[in-house]
């Protein structure tokens, strides 16, 4: 048993720093501010970030390499990709979320073609740049319950609906979408569907404004007739209750931790900057075992650490899972769950330590206060991760276990 | 709730039968019960006639277990040695520590065949080196936390008591001169181990164990020992007690034999939970002690003994949790109310999924820090990080337990409302743990 991180990551992890502090952390402010600007000190980032990918031996990291979790298990012991993408992104939200989540070709998108692309599409499909659309009006949480409609007409599926909060749903070049080939077949029946920019019938209607990730473009999508080669239709065409759905609810075990680790980063940020503004008042971090006698922030600090190194190593173990081909639906949720309320509870306590310079916009403690709430969302919410976990672990189905 | 017919019987007879059961099923307790009667008990002097520890002219020098190599990768599986040690003792806590928990904590006492069944088991042999009779080749502070995991998960009282001399054993093994190696290790690889403990609790609040008020000045032929020490496992049954005290500013440990000793007086502290511990109070007055019962020589980290004593108290707040966890669901999913089992709502499923994220977020905060201390790393950092947690979550996972039991927690039929007496202690007690 052994609970470091390995040395060969040592590279990646500090090749991502850099990033985090040299790219985002100066121009994070500026694209808080101008919300639905388009950040192009990214363009060069990406396209290293893809030399990177290309050239490593091992697979390389992020979110188009995340292996299929519940897979084959592996021979011995595997420190891979999944681990990696997730020490990676934890890095660069470090940096700023927002921007993270608007590097070219790192899209959630990407994590779908990779979770359930054959390979035909995945050669086709693999090298661009994909948001994911699933959420609508009327279906949040509940994504069986979405309405946009897929039919097929000859060699092409004819889509039909409006979907919300896309990220990267205008910078994108393509959108995974989640349609129904038939609503009265429930769940088996929803199928993802590749629809490439500019492709006719597919329009964004709206860019949304928001509490925080203002730097992430978040689109509101129409699809009016739009009709796409049937081709596109990713993983098993038929209607199936077996596979269907679950395949497509397995690209979040996958995703999961990589969030969880999003949050982990931010968070991270936070408690080093507050240390940072307290310690010329004096007050340094100090680990104790008997706490109640230390001044109440540096107990409050070693607390919150404390929860923050929990959150890292849940996160960490469910992406190590995924990597050794375990399957890790429970422990991806409990990996979300945790770091989302974490690094939610962490950034604004960051805020009240330092008091109205943590309240202001000359530090961006206020900012990553606003930014972390949106981790303890998408991806699934907090009460979706607790239902996953609790199902597991009570051995109850959906209908049983509302 | 179904319960398994041993416990049921146990605390049936044990509310109309008294004491007289404990014969007639063989748990007669080590000392007998009126010995620990409650705080109305005075002090009385400890001198037991136990075991002597005799001095060897011809020692082995110093024995240190090394630290294992880091590894090269992350990696959550156990190797084939812990697996193994994990397997036996879960039988053993399933088999062996539950059945007797309740009557134990409700007599307060130890079931006699106990210990001998520790023995049995080889608990302190992992403790010592092979070359004072035991099995231990390096440092070993992972497996230490699966084991009270483990025993934890059976009853953390009797874990208690079992692992205080695990704890001495630890201890001398990595922090002892080469002549109290030879003088007391080999005891502990004995058929019957001698019971032994670590009092560094003292009856103050916000008590800091950095800073005993106990105190140790130094005489011609030695040391003299002033103080009071609480809440200190298997107390008043030690034959050998580190204890805690100042000399010359600092902290130390002193090891003190307890047969014959003249200047220890001691009485039964019982607390809120951990009762069949047998926690209690020592008053040392005047305790001459011998120069050699220093423990330690320059390199003794009194800090490292304190980060390796918690690894091991959150092994024991690690195991009970899950015990709590595995009871609850169960119950949640068999317990019916308003046509459906309570499981099926919301409010009761999400506390189990909190309990299950904050149970593994102990354990692995708790394996993280052994395992760098296994390796010869820093743990101090992971060590505070990993106690603050447990004594957060400890708590909180004992009061779910009851919550999600409602009225039937709040009685001695379930065992929830006992491990909600004993999680309290995580972040009360220092005393008594070593990995």
């Amino acid at each position: 048993m052994y609970l470091e991180i390995p040395r060969k990551f040592g590279a990646i992890v500090h090749q991502a720093q850099q990033v985090a502090r040299s790219v985002f952390r100066p121009i994070s402010r500026k694209y808080d501010l101008a919300e639905h600007a388009y950040p192009q000190e990214l363009d060069m980032f990406a396209a290293i970030m893809d030399g990177m990918n290309d050239g490593a031996a091992d697979g390389g990291a992020g979110a188009g390499k995340l292996a299929r979790s519940g897979g084959k298990p592996s021979e011995g012991n595997v420190n891979g990709t999944n681990m990696k993408t997730v020490l990676g992104l934890t890095e660069l939200c470090w940096g700023d979320v927002g921007l993270a989540l608007s590097i070219p070709r790192q899209g959630l998108g990407n994590s779908a073609i990779a979770a359930v692309a054959n390979e035909a599409q995945l050669a086709r499909l693999g090298n661009t740049w994909a948001a994911m659309a699933i959420t609508e009006p009327g279906a949040g949480s509940d994504s069986a319950a979405i309405r946009t409609t897929a039919t097929l007409d000859g060699d092409h599926y004819v889509i039909n609906g409006e979907k919300i909060y896309v990220t990267a749903g205008e910078r994108a070049n393509a959108v995974v979408v989640w349609a129904t080939l038939d609503r009265s077949k429930g769940r088996a029946a929803i199928k993802s569907f590749v629809v490439e920019k500019g492709t006719p019938g597919m329009a964004v209607v709206r860019l949304e404004k928001k509490l925080g990730i203002r730097a992430s473009d978040t689109a509101a999508i129409r699809f009016d007739n739009c009709r796409v080669p049937k081709e596109n239709l990713l993983g098993d065409p038929e209607i199936s209750v077996d596979k269907g759905f679950a395949g497509a609810m397995q690209t979040f075990d996958n995703t999961r931790p990589v969030v969880a680790g999003m949050a982990i980063g931010l968070a991270r940020a936070a408690l080093e900057k507050t240390r940072e503004l307290l310690a010329p008042v004096g007050l340094e971090p100090d680990y104790q075992l008997q706490t109640w006698q230390q001044p109440a922030v540096i107990r409050e600090l070693q607390l919150l650490e404390a929860e923050l190194e929990a959150a890292r190593l849940l996160t960490l173990r469910a992406a190590w899972m995924a990597d050794n081909g375990q399957p890790n639906s429970k422990e991806a949720s409990m990996a979300k769950a945790k770091a989302g309320r974490v690094g939610n509870a962490i950034t604004l306590r960051c805020v009240e330590l330092c008091g109205s310079l943590g309240y202001g916009e000359t530090e961006l403690l206020e900012k990553w206060a606003r930014d972390s709430k949106i981790l303890d969302i998408f991806e699934g919410t907090q009460q979706i991760q607790l239902l996953i976990i609790a199902r597991r672990l009570l051995g109850k189905s959906s209908s049983e276990l509302k | 709730m179904t319960r398994d017919p041993i416990g049921l019987a146990l605390s049936l007879m044990n509310r109309v039968a008294g004491q007289a059961w404990l014969d007639r099923l063989g748990l007669r307790p080590v000392v007998e019960k009126t010995a620990y009667q409650g705080t109305r008990a005075g002090f009385r002097t400890l001198a037991l006639a136990g075991r002597e520890f005799r001095r060897v002219n011809e020692w082995l020098p110093k024995q240190r277990l090394p630290a294992k190599a880091p590894a090269d990768l992350f990696n959550l599986t156990l190797d084939e040695d812990q697996q193994m040690i994990v397997d036996s003792l879960h039988r053993f806590a399933r088999d062996t520590l539950r059945p007797a928990a309740a009557a134990a904590d409700e007599a307060a006492t130890i079931p006699a065949g106990l210990f001998a069944a520790a023995a049995e088991l080889g608990l302190t042999l992992y403790a010592v080196p092979e070359a004072f009779g035991g099995v231990a080749e390096t440092a070993s502070p992972v497996t230490s936390v699966l084991i009270a995991e483990q025993l934890a998960w059976g009853d953390m009282g009797l874990a208690s008591a079992l692992l205080a001399p695990f704890s001495v054993a630890q201890a001398i093994t990595r922090w002892g001169s080469g002549e109290q190696q030879s003088r007391y290790l080999p005891a502990f690889c004995e058929e019957s181990p001698p019971l032994a403990t670590i009092a560094i609790d003292e009856p103050t609040p916000l008590f800091d164990p950095l800073k005993p008020a106990t105190s140790a000045t130094v005489t011609g032929s030695g040391y003299c020992l002033n103080g009071f020490k609480s809440g200190v496992v298997l107390g008043a049954e030690s034959d050998l007690i580190l204890v805690a005290a100042e000399l010359h500013g600092r902290p130390r440990l002193f090891l003190v034999e307890t047969a014959g000793a003249d200047g220890i007086r001691v009485k039964p502290d019982p607390a809120m939970g951990l009762r069949a511990a047998k926690l209690a109070r020592l008053e040392f007055k005047d305790l001459r002690l011998p120069a050699d019962a220093l423990l330690g020589g320059d390199d003794f980290d009194y800090q490292a003994m304190l980060d390796l004593g918690t690894l091991l108290r959150c092994g024991l707040a690690i195991g009970s949790a899950q015990a709590v966890l595995d009871y609850v669901i169960p119950y949640c999913n068999e317990r019916e109310a308003f046509g459906e089992p309570i499981s099926h709502r919301q409010s009761v499923a999400f506390m189990i999924s909190d309990l299950a994220i904050e149970t593994d977020s102990m354990r692995l905060l708790t394996w993280r820090a052994a395992a760098r201390a296994e390796t010869g790393q820093s743990f101090h950092r992971e060590a505070c990080l990993a106690h603050l947690l447990c004594s957060e979550k400890a708590v909180a996972a004992g009061s779910h337990g009851v919550q999600l039991l409602g009225g039937h927690g709040f009685v001695r039929e379930h065992p929830v409302e006992r491990w909600y007496r004993d999680l309290r202690s995580v972040a009360t007690l220092y005393g008594g743990v070593h990995a």
